[in-house]
């Protein structure tokens, strides 16, 4: 009964789903490795300002998981780390992780003093491309490790080397090779998550032609006190208070042109932003046109509180077209009011937020023959031979579902370690 | 601890605001640090092998590091066998201590040194509680898809099983659907049920003990020691180690459905009758046998709904999709109607919407006006909401797709003999469901989780995998109480609060304050220990009024000694003194991330970690006001009905306790503002120190606290 010491539950991805299958197999007794392809731990809901329904702060569960991670010696973690090889059968498996030159050894302190001689910039991806950080920078706040690390994209290497003279500790590696650990190991869980939909590909909608044209994740970081706008609802292109603002449901969702599936979570995820909204300002229009309001289960509370406030309005409807008028950067949201009138609906926005849905990251990852995979990319596969995916590399998922699905993997995890 | 070292490292900006030897000089004098020394950088290997040697060499037991966060570098500060405390000399005094004077920054850092070393003092070895016995079989309750999963899976890792089923058969509610919605492949056709694989399987499992037609009379115990007795068909004594609840839910009662025609035509059914008219292959009108040839499926008969169930019961949706398949293969001409709401088909299953939108079924979004099933045909009358105009629907059967409720909401399932109550406490509408996003398994009854939909309201699929999830949380809190170890959010604390009994006043608020039952009571209304239950978080050392509930490394006294070490400064200084009292899982780390951001937070301030707010025993508040603190500060999590108190109650009983120092003001002549809790989220890190800013600002108005020096 006891667990199989030998070998490791090897984990892949290190966002909610990876964190808590490594985890919850590691406090049953398994050794976990988790390996995650950034430089820290949260994955996409490390930047998320709440959760819905109960508009709570993500960093919370995500402290009390570091924490369960530093108290915990059978959980080892890889950042900047990528699974390249997996040999062998089930519960005797080898597999080579490569880690990614980071440039910032395990000396770093996370002082900062580098930051201020860095010359370079480059887009903050913690913030979805808004604002920018240095070449070396600290992930987020609550990242973990607690460490820097250096985008290879931006920095230009030894030939400039001024981050170098500022690091007390030796902790810049430059020249850092890329490297290799292989491990033995009993099953292998895949919690890539996801990335949303690329929005510009919805042309009609504007993204990426229209400045207040934004989609979901990067209207987390405008709300999100550690975001760029240091939680202040602004429109991107003046800077103007957004008290205006439409969001538009299933875009590229439900759509036989982008994703034909419905992605679980953007309409309850839609209700917390006209929250944001809401409570930013108390004058502000929420509008929000929808297909089918998809809020399921006991959620219904918060669908039902978000309703009875006036300042937000649902519109049964498909959004059309989106235009901006140039001179003040406002939007107008042209949309079908299928609801009541059939007849077109003009609404002007400060701000419109495309609740754009998600694609699961394996959609692009060769996986093990023994896995299948949807035309979507979604793991459809049950677990052959100890290989299981859970979260959004299974479907579209909210984060109850993703702890779910990654407490049931350990449980799958800890019979093929006790079976040897 | 008996002989401590202080270990001060000067690096991150700490060597630019304290004056080294004079911390060493405290730490040493005041502190009666065996050894000190200071060094530039105490996390690299260096750093590392000065505090070996000294160990070594002077044989400490303590180790206290003037250094960085206790939540930083915790794998590099790690050492085996010494108690080992950190004083965020870094966070607190170097980053994020406001002010110009020098001498303000020096008498914080050695407020913290003295605290550091006081601690190291007054702590004891911990030592897990190991008991003699641990009992690892599971116990799972309700016979289900939820359940039969958690007994699989647990008996596929090697523990043995009691799976307990109150009815004479295994299955549950899915025994009684003809076929199953898509669960994957092309998500476009009803899958067949395969509900007697699963109770083969479970049959055929030795590990399993199946009894059915069997129910629980009573638990008592603890993990890893329940006595719990069955009675029934296989009424039985046996000792269990963890329990999964999955008793699942019923469907709603349509009865209560008159208004949608329910009971007064044969034709108006429910979902679940359907399924059974289709499981026995006659899809025939109730009323006289006759071929259907039209259906009209009402969504949320009554759910959604504030007068019967106001939530959604999401596995309806989707098997209204497969109803209208049944119909439509039997019938092919069948005129299939869906009235609803919102058709509420996430995921990939969209795709079976389409594929059952492209078969032929019409989906009207219907406010639904009147059913009148006084004769054969049933007319429904709604208001289309996309047209505006008013429909007219007569066919031959109106199929009612109700929702469910779970079976804890009534009945009796588990009947512990726990001093807080015989069931598992029960979240909106009777779910005993977890309060966390990110910790769905969270329960206020450690080692029992329930699974399925008595836990959120799922379908088969979800609940088979929900079933697996709960039974790894039960083996997983078997495995930690046989190693003597915290199960989560205090995973791996060996730690336990050791009861003073002798003087216990049977005042009782130990055992009532326990957000997860762990105590018992005898017949006097002294508190019954039981280790595998408690979560460490103190709550029970915060409500004594006695004091007589310590942990090695957590006391009373120890936080007490800590307060009295900080320095209070005349009156004539003019340098007030705040003492705030934090939450370490959500506040310190909030406090961490505001000194990631320098933001500076007034100089007068003292901080002091605590496990949960609800371990703030008021002596700590009293002690403060008498040495002569300006103002105190209590920073927990937000409590209230979206509570995020790791330990559910720990922030709401702090504030109940506040409630009784006006006492204590009234006698010392202080004002009742000088004293605030504050309900901190995580995700206004930012925000913090300008809350505690205000706070001492409003503090100094009020003017000093009279009682210093004396």
């Amino acid at each position: 009964m006891s667990a199989n010491n030998d070998k490791c539950v090897l984990v892949v991805g290190g966002g909610i789903g990876g964190m808590s299958a490594a985890i919850e197999a590691a406090e049953a007794g398994q050794h976990a490795v988790i390996v995650e392809a950034t430089p820290s731990l949260g994955g996409r809901v490390a930047s998320m300002h709440r959760y819905f329904p109960k508009l709570c702060p993500p960093v919370c569960g995500l402290e009390i998981n570091y924490r369960r991670i530093k108290s915990n010696p059978k959980i080892e973690v890889l950042t900047d780390a990528t699974l390249t090889r997996l040999e062998g059968k089930a519960g005797d498996y080898q597999a080579t992780v490569t880690i990614q030159a980071r440039r910032v050894n395990d000396r770093c302190t996370a002082c900062g003093d580098c930051i201020e001689p860095c010359p370079v910039e480059r887009d903050d991806s913690y913030n979805y491309g808004i604002g920018k950080t240095k070449a070396i920078y600290l992930p987020m706040k609550l990242a973990y490790p607690m460490r820097f690390a250096i985008d290879p994209e931006a920095c230009p290497g030894s030939s400039c080397g001024k981050c170098l003279p500022a690091c007390k500790f030796d902790a810049i590696e430059l020249d850092m090779p890329t490297k290799e650990r292989t491990f033995d190991v009993s099953c292998v869980v895949w919690a890539t998550g996801w990335k949303p939909y690329d929005a510009t590909r919805i042309e009609n909608l504007g993204f990426g032609k229209y400045k207040n044209v934004v989609t979901n994740v990067m209207f987390e970081r405008l709300a999100a006190l550690d975001g760029p706008n240091k939680g202040k609802l602004l429109r991107p292109s003046d800077g103007k208070e957004a008290k205006r603002v439409v969001f538009v449901q299933c875009a590229g969702s439900r759509d036989e042109d982008h994703l034909p599936y419905c992605s679980t979570v953007c309409c309850t995820a839609s209700l917390k932003h006209a929250c944001y909204v809401r409570e930013a300002y108390p004058d502000s229009k929420v509008e929000i046109f929808y297909i089918d309001l998809r809020v399921a289960g006991t959620a219904e509370d918060f669908l039902a509180r978000v309703q009875a406030d006036q300042g937000v309005s649902f519109n049964k409807g498909k959004v059309g077209q989106i235009l901006e008028n140039p001179d003040t950067g406002d939007l107008t949201v042209v949309a079908e009011d299928i609801a009541g009138t059939s007849k077109t609906k003009r609404v002007e926005a400060d701000l419109v937020v495309l609740a754009t849905g998600l694609v699961p990251e394996l959609a692009s990852v060769q996986l093990p023959l023994a896995m299948t995979k949807d035309e979507h990319g979604f793991v459809v596969s049950n677990r052959p031979d100890g290989l299981m995916a859970v979260g959004c590399a299974r479907a579209p998922s909210d984060v109850v579902r993703t702890v779910q699905d990654a407490t049931a993997a350990a449980a799958r995890a800890m019979q093929l370690g006790a079976r040897r | 601890m008996d002989k401590c070292g202080f270990f001060l490292c000067t690096g991150c900006g700490i060597d630019d605001v304290v004056d080294a030897k004079k911390l060493l000089g405290i730490a040493k004098k005041e502190g009666k640090a065996a050894f000190t020394v200071s060094h530039p950088k105490l996390c690299d290997p260096q750093g590392l092998q000065v505090i070996r040697d000294a160990m070594e060499k002077e044989g400490l037991d303590a180790v206290v590091l003037g250094a960085c966060s206790q939540r930083e570098m915790t794998s590099v500060f790690k050492f085996d066998g010494t108690f080992v405390d950190r004083v965020a000399l870094r966070e607190f005094v170097a980053w994020s201590c406001g002010g110009d004077d020098d001498e303000d920054k020096q008498m914080m850092a050695e407020d913290y040194v003295r605290m550091g070393c006081v601690r190291a003092q007054k702590a004891k070895k911990s030592e897990p509680v190991i008991m003699e016995e641990v009992t690892r079989a599971i116990l799972v309750v309700g016979g289900g898809v939820a359940g039969m999963s958690a007994a699989l899976e647990a008996a596929a890792a090697g523990y043995d099983v009691t799976l307990v089923e109150k009815t004479d058969a295994l299955g549950g509610l899915m025994a009684g659907w003809h076929k199953r919605i898509p669960s994957g492949g092309d998500w476009s056709k009803a899958q067949d049920n395969d509900v007697s694989t699963l109770i083969e399987a479970v049959k055929n499992e030795p590990r399993i003990n199946v009894c059915t037609a069997t129910e629980v009379a009573s638990i008592s115990g603890a993990p890893g020691q329940y006595e719990v007795t069955l009675r029934g068909k296989s009424a039985a004594q046996v000792k269990i180690g963890a329990i999964v609840v999955a008793v699942g839910g019923k469907t709603y009662d349509a009865d209560k459905l008159g208004e949608l025609g329910f009971g007064k035509s044969a034709n108006v059914i429910t979902s679940a009758q359907l399924e059974q008219m289709a499981k026995e292959g006659k899809l025939v009108r109730p009323s006289d046998g006759k071929p259907i040839e039209s259906v009209a499926f009402i969504q949320c008969a009554g759910s959604r709904d504030e007068k019967h169930l106001a939530y959604c019961s999401v596995y309806c949706c989707p098997t209204t999709l497969k109803q209208a398949g049944y119909l439509r293969q039997a019938n092919p001409k069948t005129r299939t109607y869906v009235l609803y709401k919102d058709m509420r088909c996430q995921g990939l299953m969209e795709n079976y919407y389409r594929q059952t939108q492209s078969e032929g079924t019409i989906f009207i979004k219907t406010q639904i006006q009147q059913v009148d099933a006084s004769n054969g045909m049933v007319k429904v009358r709604a208001d289309d909401l996309l047209s505006g105009v008013e429909l007219d629907l007569e066919v031959d059967v109106v199929v009612l797709a109700t929702g469910v409720e779970p079976l804890t909401k009534e009945a009796e399932i588990l009947n512990l003999t726990y001093r807080l109550g015989k069931e598992l406490p029960v979240r909106d509408y009777g779910f005993p469901n977890s309060h966390f996003i990110c910790f769905p398994y969270e329960t206020q009854r450690t080692g029992i989780y329930a699974a399925g939909i008595v836990r959120q309201p799922m379908d088969s699929r979800a609940a088979i995998n929900d079933g697996a999830g709960a039974a790894l949380k039960a083996m997983q809190c078997v495995e930690a109480a046989a190693a003597g170890v915290a199960v989560h959010p205090r995973s791996m604390d060996i730690t336990y609060p050791d009861f003073f009994l002798q003087r216990c006043t049977q005042c009782k608020r130990c055992t009532e304050e326990c957000p997860f039952g762990t105590l018992d009571e005898d017949e006097k209304g002294t508190p019954k220990p039981n280790p595998t239950r408690c979560r460490r978080c103190g709550i029970c050392m915060g409500a004594c009024p006695e004091r007589i509930i310590s942990f090695a490394n957590y006391s009373v006294d120890m936080v007490g000694s800590m307060i009295k070490s900080i320095e209070v400064p005349d009156e004539d200084e003019e340098k007030p003194r705040v003492l705030a009292l934090v939450c370490e899982n959500d506040a310190l780390p909030g406090l961490d991330m505001a000194a990631q951001l320098r933001l500076k937070v007034s100089p007068w301030v003292r901080f002091v970690p605590l496990r949960c707010l609800g371990s703030m025993n008021l002596q700590w508040v009293n002690d403060a006001l008498i040495k002569g603190f300006d103002g105190v500060m209590l920073i927990g999590c937000k409590f209230g009905d979206d509570y995020q108190c790791h330990f559910i109650k720990g922030s709401e009983l702090c504030s109940v306790r506040l409630e009784k120092i006006q006492e204590t003001l009234t006698r010392l002549m202080l004002e009742p503002e000088r004293i605030k809790l504050v309900q901190f989220e995580m995700g206004d890190a930012a925000n913090l120190p300008g809350i505690i800013n205000s706070f001492v600002e409003a503090t100094e108005k009020l003017g000093p606290n009279p009682n210093k020096g004396f």
